[in-house]
């Protein structure tokens, strides 16, 4: 952003601006959308489950700094996510009762300091060694951090955590955090400060060689960089901003337990990132959304959600490993060259034949479930009542998925082949 | 006194077998393929859950042939459709995948036999007290895992060291495409390694379900401390994955029956803490409390002392 | 543009389906929300829990249901983490469900407790109420007490000063081992048993009171050998779930004969796992009467009937009938679902439950007055054996009601 527009030829300016005026009004309107959003929903859980998405999307971004952008697969990032949430829960706390003066909306850079700070302690020997090592060793500091809850009982206040309470801090400006819709705001307004910074970060020289440092270390030390420097830095700033989402955490959550640093917490980052697509910026931030969607609305209809999202783990892995926002890029230079209609018919068949195809597994598997926890009589399933212990709906289902498969065995290459026809390059 | 020492070393042995039960299949792979196979532990749950399930027709005797045998077959059939897919999108996909599986085997787990912990008992011919030391006794059973274990590491061993097979497993953990341009077939052999481990894996599920439980969880306790073993010892090194079993063992096991402050224990050696101040919680903890995180001080200063681990030669 | 045998197939199935299809219309029912895991390890217990308030439920549905509404028990899944729970909570604020149960583990305990208490003092349009029917921290009904949290189990120092008594009575015990998780109802037991002991047997000697972490020891052999070098001639635990069965399968396998007393040690899967090892050595304290031998009528009969619908799985907390009946009677008794007066329905409110057992909610901090049983694990005259697995629980002794009564320091703040 910052080389000299005037040394260019002239035309290259005027595509270059129209480039800015393009990238500024993306951000306007992300801005705008996050500001409407409550708006349009009715029930408090649309809400909360909103701010849950906000912290997840910052979590997520963080991470991706690390392993998309660095090249540094971690285990233990939540660990910074969760002491950034401690240290921010215990300074509110503190400004409770009094004892400092902090108002809660800055609280959440009380977070990002904490976890700066410890980014900053782990990371000056773990970022020495990148590849299996850094992971590693980022597995150890993860249960390292887990179990020293137990140990550390006055910090982490054990199996129970520590407890806060948002209402009793000292007002900024009047503005007042009881209600959720009143936190979702304060999030909003941290998630398009810190993904900014963020994304600016990747345009820095720093965040640059971090993505030299990612694919060649060597010729990057050459160039004159120490990797394991451009490592730490990177190592910090996803501290940092991951502190951040924890702050916001302890501001929305009001606990944070040593859950928060588990590795379950740190696996489900890397879950996010990849679905959503390391590749890209804006992967993490789909990635996240989707994710927390699925978890907290997943588990109120079935038992067995644990088993869907492993599926879908299996499934991205397999034929999306790009993740979605490497999908929707690779559809580019079809949206730029116009011929997205062409796509359309393919793909609304092959959709609604694999819909078909999930809808009967579901089915079968469902009523598996049913069957194996030794139940009898009927459920619903989707629109339907069944009864699992007769045999017409298994056969019902069966026939779905058969239908489904062998429709998407056969519009499937077709739409492949349609992709490949619209992507060629050339005129129309 | 005496018959505490005695029984922490016996009862460090056997944990520390079957970690290494765990760790040898898990090393191999790791080391050959760079795969983070977060499903091993996994494959340790089905042999449980097979065993017991064959168990309960055939008995323990075949069970535990059979279990293994499928979980094997199973382990290469994950690598053949799945895994050898993924492997060109690179590791982090691999590792991914690994991730899927091992949800999807816990689910599939309680989907097949249910939530609660399954009755699976140690064999009737092997549950006797083989010896008592004044007021304690040792279990004919855990002497049985014992040797099942140190057959194991003599079997892996010979295999890698004394065949043809052994010699070209060794040979694909360092130079892969040298291998392949002599004619062989490294995937077909990164299949076999894989189908191997999980065999082993399922094994030391099958002789562990007695004893540490067999209920949808295992798989999860076990899951990181495998890896841990693994790091320490060095990537690929077999006889490394032994040490550090019973290293990491006999460590849990001895750091249990300390009562000792860490406070206390440093004051013993000569070291007097302030335990007033702002770290007082960490002087009052017994070193028994902190066994658990033992391991994971081990992996830490392993990898920053020594990156290649205890028998490692490389560090990825 | 599909193949005609495809299409065929598809059209016979929608076919099919259609015919299979019926609707049901609930109206309006009186909703009431069930937090406790239903996925991950500890499944197992809250998957049984849920279907014991289903079972409960449909009891009073067929009578007719609560105010002419029927109820509706709406599980959702916490995987025992306080942070879980928390995000479940906030989406049942935002659905405008009035009533939470919940039981599994007192750390979750104290997360929901707490945000149901500030939560309601911020918004008084749109409050909860937290029914706990099992986590039994007593520091819930203690120094943490408020107006809308009440609790339907008998509290860890109310179990522990029964357990006491009847260790007390047992002359052979000179020497007693405690072994815990390490939380806050792992501390409670070992503190309430020291305490406890030391006033009733000063002559019992503690010889180990340990704290292992929850959930993470995958070998308990140290432990038991641990015990068995101390010389201990008994254990207290308050171990459950996985923990419990690790801990009594590794002290039968190291040769630990000493007697248990035990607060979890039986259903779920923990029963069947320790089998023939713990008859006559392992005792349980608990709220209600364990079915055998001479059960009342009324809980045989509720035991049978529930292992008809569920023949692996057991009513293990008969509490979970006496709080969804508690709370039917008070929302009658208000007659109205508003959180504040059915709270206000259920203090001092009176119940008989299915022991025949005549139990009061104590005003001063919502816990429930109860008697307590010691029930000791056995194969010999089993009427109703627990995990199908011939072993049960037998009943020692009663503690009752005003025996078994603990002081609070509960200062309650009820809504003007």
């Amino acid at each position: 952003m910052s080389t000299p527009v005037a040394t260019r030829p002239f035309a290259v300016a005027g595509v270059a601006r129209a480039a800015r005026v393009r990238r500024y009004g993306l951000w306007l309107a992300a801005a705008v959308v996050l500001l409407l959003l409550p708006q349009s929903v009715r029930t408090g859980t649309a809400i909360a489950v909103m701010n849950q998405m906000g912290i997840a999307v910052i979590f997520a971004l963080s991470f991706n700094m690390l392993l998309g952008q660095g090249g540094m697969l971690s285990f233990g990032h939540a660990v910074y996510f969760g002491l950034g949430g401690f240290i921010a829960a215990h300074v509110l706390n503190m400004a409770g009762r009094g004892a400092i003066y902090l108002p809660v909306p800055l609280l959440p850079l009380v977070g990002g300091l904490g976890g700066l700070a410890f980014a900053a302690l782990f990371g000056s020997f773990s970022t020495r060694r990148a590849g299996t090592v850094f992971s590693m060793i980022s597995l150890g500091v993860a249960e390292l951090m887990a179990a020293s809850s137990l140990i550390f009982d006055k910090f982490f206040g054990g199996e129970e955590g520590i407890t806060t309470n948002r209402s009793k801090a000292p007002l900024l400006l009047g503005l007042e955090f009881t209600r959720d819709r009143q936190v979702y705001y304060l999030i909003a307004f941290w998630l398009f400060v810190a993904t900014l910074a963020m994304y600016a970060f990747s345009r820095t020289p720093v965040g640059r060689m971090a993505n030299a440092v990612r694919d060649n270390p060597e010729r990057a030390e050459f160039v004159g960089y120490s990797q394991h420097r451009v490592r730490f830095v990177s190592f910090c700033a996803a501290g940092f901003f991951a502190g951040i989402a924890g702050g916001l955490f302890a501001v929305n959550y009001e606990i944070l337990t040593a859950e928060n640093m588990g590795l379950n917490a740190s696996g489900a980052v890397l879950l996010m990132a990849y679905i959503g697509g390391i590749g890209a910026f804006v992967g993490p931030i789909l990635g996240a959304v989707v994710f927390t969607f699925l978890q907290s609305m997943l588990s109120d209809y079935t038992g067995m959600w644990l088993l869907y999202l492993g599926i879908l783990f299996l499934a991205t892995v397999l034929f999306v490993p790009m993740g979605l926002a490497g999908l929707l890029m690779l559809h580019a230079p079809v949206w730029r060259a116009r011929r997205v209609g062409r796509l359309l018919g393919p793909y609304v068949l092959t959709g609604a034949l694999g819909f078909v195809a999930a809808v009967g597994i579901i089915g079968l598997l469902e009523m598996v479930h049913f069957v194996a926890a030794g139940r009898t009589g009927t459920r619903r399933l989707f629109w339907l009542v069944v009864a699992p212990r007769t045999l017409m709906p298994w056969l019902g289902f069966a026939a779905l998925v058969v239908a489904g498969a062998v429709g998407v065995r056969w519009t499937g290459p077709r739409a492949v082949a349609a992709f490949a026809e619209a992507s060629r390059p050339g005129r129309p | 006194m005496f018959q505490l020492i005695f029984f922490s070393i016996l009862n460090g042995l056997v944990y520390g077998m079957l970690l290494f039960m765990l760790s040898s299949g898990l090393t191999l792979i790791f080391g050959m393929m760079g795969v983070l196979n977060f499903a091993h532990a996994s494959f340790y749950m089905l042999g449980a859950y097979v065993a017991f399930t064959v168990g309960l027709h055939l008995g323990f005797w075949p069970a535990l042939v059979i279990a293994p045998v499928v979980v094997g077959l199973l382990g290469a059939l994950v690598e053949r459709q799945g895994l050898r897919r993924v492997h060109r999108f690179g590791h982090i996909a691999e590792l991914i995948f690994t991730f899927g599986v091992a949800i999807l085997v816990e689910e599939i787990v309680q989907l097949v036999w249910g939530r609660p912990a399954k009755s699976y008992q140690v064999p009737a011919a092997l549950d006797f007290p083989l010896f008592r030391v004044m007021s304690s006794s040792f279990p004919a059973y855990k002497a049985f895992m014992l040797v099942v274990a140190v057959a194991i590491f003599a079997f892996i061993f010979v295999i890698l060291t004394r065949t043809r097979a052994g010699l070209i497993i060794q040979a694909s953990l360092t130079h892969p495409q040298m291998v392949a341009m002599l004619g062989h077939n490294v995937p077909r052999v990164f299949m076999i390694v894989f189908g191997i481990g999980s065999a082993l894996a399922a094994l030391a599920g099958v002789i562990a379900g007695p004893v540490l439980g067999t209920f949808p969880g295992m798989a999860q306790v076990l899951g990181s401390i495998v890896f841990v073993v693994v790091v320490i010892g060095g990537l690929g090194s077999l006889s490394g994955a032994f040490v550090a079993s019973l290293l990491i063992g006999i460590v849990q096991t001895f750091a249990v029956a300390m009562d000792v402050s860490v406070g206390g224990a440093l004051a013993a050696m000569g070291v007097h803490v302030n335990t007033a101040g702002a770290l007082h919680d960490l002087w009052r903890v017994t070193i028994a409390q902190v066994a658990p995180i033992l391991p994971y001080v081990l992996l830490v200063l392993t990898l920053i002392l020594r990156p290649t681990g205890l028998f490692g030669t490389r560090e990825t | 543009m599909f193949r005609p045998t495809s299409a065929l197939v598809f059209a016979v199935v929608v076919a099919l389906l259609a015919g299979l299809a019926s609707s049901a219309t609930p109206a309006d029912p009186i909703r009431i929300a069930y937090i406790d895991p239903l996925s991950g390890p500890f499944a197992a217990t809250g998957e049984n829990g849920l279907n014991q308030f289903k079972y409960a439920t449909e009891a009073l549905n067929k009578g007719g249901g609560v105010l002419g509404r029927q109820l509706e028990i709406v599980p959702l899944d916490n995987k025992v983490s306080p942070q879980e729970s928390l995000i479940q909570l906030k989406k049942v604020i935002g659905d405008g469900i009035p009533f939470v149960f919940q039981g599994n583990s007192s750390g979750v305990a104290h997360a929901i407790s707490d945000a149901v208490q500030k939560h309601n003092e911020r918004d008084a349009g749109n409050r909860v109420l937290y029914l706990n029917y099992s986590a039994v921290d007593p520091a819930l009904t203690n120094e943490k007490c408020h107006f809308w949290h009440f609790r339907f189990d008998a509290h860890a120092d109310m179990k522990m000063a029964a357990l006491t008594d009847v260790i007390a009575a047992n002359k052979s015990v000179k020497k007693m081992y405690i072994i815990g998780q390490d939380y806050s109802f792992g501390k409670a037991v070992a503190e309430g048993a020291v305490s406890m002991l030391g006033k009733k047997r000063p002559d019992i000697q503690i010889v180990g009171n340990e704290l292992h972490p929850i959930g993470k020891v995958k070998d308990f052999s140290p432990y038991v050998q641990k015990i068995v070098a101390s010389g201990a001639d008994a254990v207290i635990t308050g171990n459950w779930g996985a923990d419990m069965i690790a801990l009594a399968k590794a002290a039968n396998d190291g040769g630990l004969k000493v007697p248990f007393y035990t607060y979890y040690a039986a259903s779920d899967g923990v029963t069947a796992a320790i089998g023939a090892a713990g008859i006559d050595r392992i005792r349980l304290v608990h709220e209600s009467h364990p079915g055998n031998p001479n059960p009342p009528k009324a809980l045989s009969d509720y035991l049978t009937g529930y292992r008809k619908l569920h023949p692996q799985n057991d009513v293990n907390q008969p509490r979970i009938h006496t709080g969804l009946n508690m709370l039917a009677q008070a929302i009658k008794r208000a007659g109205t679902t508003d959180v504040d007066k059915v709270a206000a329905a259920l203090e001092g409110a009176e119940f008989t439950n299915l022991s025949g057992d005549q139990l009061v909610m104590r005003r001063e901090d919502h816990q429930l007055q109860m008697p307590v049983y010691i029930s000791v694990h056995t194969n010999k005259n089993i009427k109703h054996d627990l995990d199908a697995s011939g072993f049960g629980l037998a009943l020692e002794q009663k503690i009752e009601r005003e025996k078994a009564t603990q002081p609070t320091t509960c200062k309650m703040q009820r809504p003007s």
